[in-house]
């Protein structure tokens, strides 16, 4: 008895500082709620890659090249947390699978600027350093690049390829560079600046950036250029991919295009918890009245259901969208149906068992019927996910973890509270405690 | 066991609620919203007092903006409908929403689809809706595969998925008849809504069969002499107040998301609410009764 009351209090203690971790890493902004675009106000683009031309052995490196290049423009823009990604959509439109690209801007309401930004055509330039420039301040701005850098006429149109190689090194080690191949007009030009400005810095700009300054070491006449640096293998390939495909190696079109104001945002996530926490005291409320003691075991259960699902809203991290929001409430409501079942299947059996019986009888009759019906809504649960927008999985996801934790609060933590009260003799007051509110028994 | 017992009854109400669902579907009409059609929905916001609606008409005509609905939204907004805009509307859209500067707007939402990811998303929503229901009725079906007599469980499977069938013809129904009124539109939402009412619904129709199938095996082992429609009854008249307590709990929860949730939930809730307090009733006045009505037509022909 003592080792099943400790159990409960270790659960008590748990459940308490699962809690506090919670409430303290939202106050510490440890691992702060990831709140979708509808909450936290913002922009969702999505665009269609046109892929037509790209060989499909090519399609992926083409996607990431994308993404890459995206990324870069949108960062320029100044938006905090930014998402860019690729997917794919479902062949079921009728036209085969499409390759998209996801950008969502939060904090950016103003459409009509993020489409101009995305939209823009990048440029990869050569620049030289111009002479008597010693260092660029790492802070320069892409308007004041000029103080230190002349354009070199140069520029990614005149390029036909680019790859990662590895050439020796000082010592025996082989160092990762990026070989580049410049078509007629870019092989002209290239030997005719390497050979007037030797020992120069002949800088490579993307958008604006310098993404990488060799020094131009001897005359180039056969269109190849080796860039050496400081390179690991993933960063060469990296730089021979965006070199490669310096504009958007992909066109794009816009397919859809949604955004939220901030301040819409935030009054749903105000009633949102408003909501939800006036459905747990009503939840709650209820089972005490209608339950009693275990009622009180299942509210107890129900607050270790909220804050474990909190926490793994906090780590996992699940992007809470409105619908999401509304998942978890309407999980309130779930998380109690098995305690529901057991108590239900403990009264039934308190007629012809001993109460410490009656309760082990419950558990056990009651989770075919649990197992069963929480499966069901799991699979529905799964193919929400599939059906579902960004919006939508987020519900899905919801739902989903809601009805696995539950399972285990409702069963293994009600459990252990009801085992480590220890009913032992008939009587009316166990009467009472486990009555329920028009049963006759 | 009176509902057993009065299993007509109960059908005939069945029925005249599904044929006046389905009434109110065809007469009513499901407006299908821009998440699947395409589309544009704006939803904008005056904080210092909105143009009338001529106003804004105007303003909208003056920038050239053809097909498009308006509607009031709250006490100082509209929501703007209309179908995939022109590079040209989208620049003149906040000058014209704004009647020329004379009434300070902010957008508060804006969504833009375009027809493909539209047809997409419907293709998938019937394919989900479909995929939902076959994998209940597969799940069921193997969930009572022991019990096999006096009727198989795929029997248990095709009711389960019948009374499915029933859980949503009720909300579209209803939401035909809300979108007549408040103009709620079926988007994502609404199928999300009708998904997670499938899978709740069948909760409670597989916890009165969860009880058929103990009883039977009880009888079975005890060699006890009962009909089918006695056990059912039996079964059903047990498991009942669990029944109505587990969907309470979840109406309660509805309610209160649906009275002082996000106001972009609310059809959600609503939809939710319908399908669960019809899911409820399928299961125990549809569900069940079906059983034994098919357990009785096939005894009867075996003789």
């Amino acid at each position: 008895m003592v080792q099943k009351r400790l159990a409960a209090l270790a659960v008590l203690l748990l459940g308490a500082g699962i809690g506090w971790y919670v409430y303290a890493s939202q106050t510490h902004a440890w691992h702060p709620f990831r709140l979708g675009l509808d909450l936290s106000g913002g922009t969702q683009l999505l665009y269609k890659a046109d892929i037509s031309n790209i060989p499909s052995a090519d399609v992926a490196d083409s996607m990431a090249a994308l993404r890459d290049t995206i990324e870069r423009r949108v960062n320029l823009f100044g938006v905090a947390e930014p998402l860019v990604q690729t997917e794919k959509g479902s062949s079921l439109a009728g036209q085969g699978s499409e390759q998209r690209l996801v950008v969502e801007l939060p904090g950016i309401t103003d459409t009509q600027k993020a489409i101009a930004l995305i939209g823009e055509t990048p440029v990869l330039e050569f620049r030289l350093l111009k002479e008597g420039v010693d260092s660029v301040p790492a802070s320069t701005t892409a308007a004041d690049m000029n103080k230190y850098f002349e354009p070199a006429t140069l520029t990614g149109k005149d390029l036909t390829d680019a790859k990662l190689d590895f050439q020796g090194g000082q010592g025996s080690l082989n160092q990762p560079v990026v070989v580049l191949y410049f078509n007629s007009h870019g092989t002209g030009l290239f030997a005719d600046i390497t050979k007037k400005n030797i020992g120069r810095v002949m800088a490579i700009f993307l958008d604006g950036q310098p993404i990488t300054t060799p020094v131009i070491q001897s005359a180039i006449p056969d269109g190849t250029a080796v860039i050496s640096g400081n390179f690991t293998p993933e960063g060469a390939k990296e730089l021979a991919r965006t070199l490669k495909y310096g504009a958007l190696p992909v066109p794009i079109s816009l397919l859809s295009t949604q955004s939220v104001s901030g301040t819409l945002g935030s009054a749903a996530v105000a009633s949102g918890i408003f909501a939800g926490v006036v459905g747990v005291l009503f939840v709650a409320l209820f089972m005490l009245f209608w339950y009693r003691l275990p009622g009180l075991i299942a509210s107890l259960a129900l607050l270790v259901y909220i804050v474990l699902m909190l926490a793994l809203f906090a780590l996992i991290p699940v992007t809470l969208t409105a619908a999401g929001i509304a998942g978890f409430i309407l999980s309130v409501g779930m998380a109690v149906d098995a305690n529901i079942l057991i108590f239900e299947r403990t009264k039934e059996e308190l007629k012809s068992h001993n109460p410490r019986e009656a309760i082990a009888e419950g558990f056990k009759r009651a989770w075919p019927s649990i197992r069963d019906s929480n499966i069901s809504s799991m699979i529905t649960a799964a193919i929400l996910f599939w059906f579902g927008t960004s919006l939508i999985k987020g519900f899905a996801l919801v739902f989903f973890l809601g009805v696995l934790v539950s399972m285990l609060t409702a069963i293994s933590v009600s459990r252990t509270f009801l085992v480590a009260l220890g009913f032992e003799g008939k009587g009316s007051v166990m009467h009472f405690l486990f009555g329920s509110g028009f049963s006759k028994n | 066991m009176f509902i057993i017992r009065h299993r007509t009854f109960f059908f005939s109400i069945t029925i005249a609620l599904v044929v006046l669902a389905l009434l109110s579907a065809v007469f009513f009409g499901l407006k299908l919203s821009i998440d699947f059609t395409g589309g544009t929905l704006v939803e904008v916001s005056y904080p210092s007092g909105r143009p009338t609606a001529p106003a804004l008409q105007e303003a909208l005509k003056a920038g050239d903006f053809k097909d498009y609905s308006l509607r009031e939204a709250g006490d100082h907004g509209y929501i703007l409908r209309a179908g995939n805009m022109s590079q040209q509307e989208r620049t003149v859209l906040p000058q014209a929403l704004s009647v020329g500067g004379k009434y300070p707007a902010t957008i508060a939402q804006l969504s833009e689809i375009g027809p493909t990811i539209g047809a997409e998303l419907r293709n998938k929503a019937l394919l989900a809706v479909l995929a939902v229901m076959l994998c209940i009725l597969l799940f069921v079906a193997f969930a009572f595969r022991k019990v096999s007599q006096p009727i198989s469980s795929w029997i248990y499977g095709g009711v389960a998925l019948v009374t499915l069938i029933h859980d949503i013809i009720i909300p579209v129904g209803f939401f035909a008849i809300l979108g007549s009124f408040t103009g709620a539109a079926v988007d994502s939402l609404f199928v999300t809504a009708l998904l997670t009412v499938l899978g709740f619904s069948v909760h409670d129709t597989i916890v009165v069969f969860d009880r058929v199938r103990e009883n039977l095996r009880i009888n079975h082992e005890k060699g006890r002499k009962e009909s089918f429609a006695e056990t059912a009854g039996h079964s059903l008249s047990q498991t009942f107040t669990r029944s109505i307590n587990t969907s309470l709990t979840v109406v309660i929860t509805l309610l209160v998301l649906f009275l002082v949730g996000p106001a972009s939930t609310r059809d959600f809730a609503l939809t939710l609410l319908v399908g669960i307090v019809a899911g409820t009733y399928s299961s125990i006045f549809l569900a069940t009764p079906l059983l034994v009505t098919i357990e009785k037509y096939r005894a009867t022909r075996k003789k």
